[in-house]
C-alpha cells in the first residue's frame, strides 16, 4: 500500500490521479491546478533519502565488513559500494520506469510499467509524484531518488550470503540482472497502482517483501548455487571486528527512520506512527535475542544484540505505519525469536553457507514481518486498521503476496547467477579465497598495521 | 647475571610489577602472547557457530637481574602472580651472558 505511480507533470497539462492509499483506491479525481509540493514533507523526503544512502555507507558496509575475516574486508565494503552505484545509475535509466513508469498494456500492468520515461524522460524540477494524502505531492525527482535508495541498499543486502568467495565482476554482473529482472519487478508489484500485490490489498509499509523476502531469498539461492566457502564449519571464520558491526548496527538503525518513516511520503502522523514502530520494535528485538540466546544457555552477546536490532527493524519494516507501538514490540519480539532458531540452529542443521546470514536474517525476519503486519493492523490490537478489518482475510493476501514473492526471487536469482557465471566464472580461485579476496580481487589490503 | 622469563594470566600484570619495583627492579620488558599449557582454550560463540581457540591470551615478563636477586625475583613473581588455579603460568630462568647500556656504554651488573 506504499504509494501509487500515477504522477503529474506539474503543468497543469495532465489530470492528477488521486487515490487512497487502500485497494478501494481507483477513482480518478482530475483536478483544475496541480498541486504544488509542501516543503516540509519535501525536506523530510531529502532527508530520508540521505538517510537510507547512509545505511547503505557505510551502514551495511560496516555491519557486513565486520562480520567477515580481515582479509575480505575490503571486498565486502568494496562490493557494497559498487553495487549500490551500479543500482543508482540503472534506476535512472531503465529502473524508475519500470518499476513507476506509465502503464503498460492491460496483460503487463500488474508485473511491470512501460518504458514511457527511459531516462526519467519528461520529468523535470516541476514534475511532482503523489503521495497517500490526495492533493499532496512531493518533487518526482525526491521520489526518484528516494525510490533509487531501495533498490541500492536491497542488492547490496543480497551480497551478505555469497561474500568471502564471489568475484567482484560477478557481483557487478549479477547486480545488473537481478535488478532488472527481480528488484524492479517486484517493486512495481507491491508499490504501483495496478501492481499484482498493490491490487491484492497486501499490506507492505516500507517494504518488508520488495526489499527484505526478496533480498533474504535471493540471498539463499545465491549462496546455494555458489557453494559453500573453504573450511566452512572446519576453519574459525569468527568476525574481524565486532566493533564495526557494532558501528554499522547503529548507523543502520538511525538511516531506519528515514526507510520506513520516509516510506510515508509526508511528515505527517502516519510518519510519527512508524518513527516510533521503528523505535520500540527493535528495542525489543535487540532484548528478545538476548534472551533468546540465555535461554539457550549462551552468554548474552553483543553481536546477538546486533542481530536482534536487525531482525527487529527488518520486521518492522511492512509494520511500520501499519501497526500500533505494542503490536510492533511483540512482532519484535517475536521475530528475534524465530530468526535466533533459523541462524543459529536450522543453517546449521542444513548445511548452507550463507555467509552473514542475509536470509536467516532478512529472509526470515521479513516473512515473520510480512505475515504479522497482518495480525496487527487489526485495531483491536491497536493497530490502524479499519473497523471492518479482518485478520483472516488479510493473512491469506499476505502470505500470497509472500510466497508470490520468494517465487519471483528465486527464480530470478537463479537466472541471473548462472549468467553471472557465464560471464565471470562466479567463483574466485581456491588460491584467491585463502590468500582474501582484499589482495586477490582488489589489490588492498584493509588494515596495514 | 639472570632472564627471568615469566608467562602469567593478564590481570596479574600490575600486582607482578609492584612485586618487582618493591625489591628494586629498574625495569621489564612485557609482551601480549597467546599459547597453551594445561589450561583448556576458549570457546567463542557467534549466532550459534561455536569455535574453540586452542591458544589462551597470556603475558610474557622479562626481566634482567644480577645473580643475587634472581632467585628474590622469582619468589615475588610466583607469589604475586598466583590464583591457586590452572593457567596462572610458568617462570623460567635463563642465564645471560652479557648486558650492555646503549646510551653509555655501560656492561653487566651495572647495565641492569
Amino acid at each position: 500500500m506504499k504509494l501509487h505511480h500515477k504522477l503529474a507533470t506539474g503543468l497543469g497539462a495532465l489530470a492528477v490521479t488521486a487515490l487512497t492509499a487502500m485497494p478501494a483506491w481507483a477513482q480518478e479525481a482530475a483536478e483544475a491546478a496541480a498541486p504544488t509540493p509542501d516543503k516540509g514533507d519535501t525536506a523530510w523526503m531529502m532527508v530520508s533519502t540521505v538517510l537510507v544512502l547512509a545505511m547503505i555507507l557505510p551502514g551495511l558496509a560496516l555491519f557486513y565488513g565486520g562480520l567477515v575475516r580481515t582479509k575480505n574486508m575490503l571486498s565486502v565494503m568494496t562490493q557494497i559500494g559498487a553495487a549500490a552505484a551500479l543500482a543508482m545509475v540503472v534506476w535512472v535509466v531503465w529502473g524508475y520506469t519500470m518499476a513507476f513508469g506509465p502503464d503498460a498494456s492491460d496483460g503487463l500492468k500488474p508485473y511491470i510499467s512501460s518504458f514511457g520515461k527511459l531516462f526519467l524522460a519528461g520529468i523535470n524540477a516541476d514534475s511532482t509524484a503523489a503521495t497517500f494524502t490526495d492533493g499532496v505531492v512531493i518533487p518526482e525527482y525526491v521520489f526518484v531518488c528516494f525510490q533509487m535508495t531501495f533498490a541500492a541498499i536491497t542488492v547490496a543486502l543480497v551480497l551478505g550470503s555469497v561474500v568471502e568467495r564471489i568475484k567482484f565482476s560477478a557481483v557487478m554482473v549479477f547486480a545488473l540482472i537481478w535488478l532488472t529482472i527481480v528488484y524492479f519487478p517486484v517493486a512495481h508489484m507491491v508499490w504501483a497502482a495496478g501492481g499484482l500485490f498493490f491490487e491484492m490489498g497486501a499490506l507492505d509499509f516500507a517494504g518488508g517483501t520488495v526489499v527484505h523476502i526478496n533480498a533474504g531469498v535471493s540471498a539463499l539461492v545465491a549462496c546455494i548455487i555458489l557453494g559453500k566457502r573453504i573450511g566452512y564449519m572446519k576453519e574459525v571464520m569468527a568476525p574481524h571486528s565486532m566493533t564495526l558491526t557494532f558501528v554499522g548496527t547503529g548507523l543502520l538503525w538511525v538511516g531506519w527512520f528515514g526507510f520506513n518513516a520516509g516510506s510515508a511520503l509526508e511528515a505527517n502522523g502516519s510518519a510519527g506512527l512508524a518513527m516510533i514502530n521503528t523505535f520500540v520494535a527493535t528495542a525489543a528485538a535487540g532484548l528478545s535475542w538476548l534472551i533468546v540466546e540465555k535461554l539457550f544457555g549462551h552468554k548474552p552477546s553483543a553481536l546477538g544484540f546486533c542481530s536482534g536490532i536487525i531482525a527487529g527493524l527488518v520486521a518492522v519494516t511492512p509494520a511500520a505505519g501499519n501497526s500500533g507501538p505494542f503490536g510492533a514490540i511483540v512482532l519484535g519480539a517475536v521475530a528475534s525469536l524465530i530468526c535466533y532458531i533459523a541462524v543459529a540452529k536450522i543453517k546449521p542443521m542444513l548445511g548452507y553457507d550463507d555467509s552473514l546470514d542475509a536470509f536467516g536474517i532478512h529472509g526470515v525476519g521479513g516473512i515473520v514481518g510480512a505475515i504479522g503486519t497482518g495480525i496487527v493492523y487489526a485495531p483491536s490490537l491497536g493497530g490502524p486498521g479499519g473497523a471492518d478489518f479482518s485478520i483472516g482475510a488479510q493473512l491469506v493476501t499476505q502470505v500470497l503476496a509472500v510466497a508470490a514473492t520468494i517465487v519471483w526471487a528465486a527464480a530470478g536469482t537463479a537466472i541471473a547467477i548462472f549468467i553471472a557465471k557465464l560471464v565471470t566464472g562466479l567463483r574466485v580461485s581456491p588460491e584467491a579465497e585463502v590468500e582474501g579476496l582484499d589482495i586477490a580481487e582488489h589489490g588492498e589490503r584493509a588494515y596495514n598495521l | 647475571m639472570k632472564l627471568v622469563i615469566a608467562i602469567i594470566k593478564p590481570f596479574k600484570l600490575d600486582e607482578v610489577r609492584e612485586a618487582l619495583s618493591g625489591l628494586g627492579v629498574q625495569g621489564m620488558t612485557v609482551t601480549e602472547v597467546k599459547g597453551f599449557g594445561r589450561q583448556k582454550g576458549q570457546t567463542e560463540i557467534y549466532r550459534g557457530a561455536e569455535y574453540s581457540t586452542n591458544m589462551v591470551p597470556k603475558i610474557k615478563v622479562e626481566v634482567a637481574t644480577t645473580d643475587d636477586l634472581a632467585g628474590r625475583v622469582v619468589e615475588a613473581i610466583q607469589q604475586s602472580a598466583n590464583t591457586g588455579a590452572i593457567g596462572d603460568g610458568k617462570i623460567f630462568v635463563l642465564d645471560v651472558a652479557q648486558a650492555v647500556r646503549i646510551r653509555t656504554g655501560e656492561t653487566d651488573d651495572v647495565a641492569l
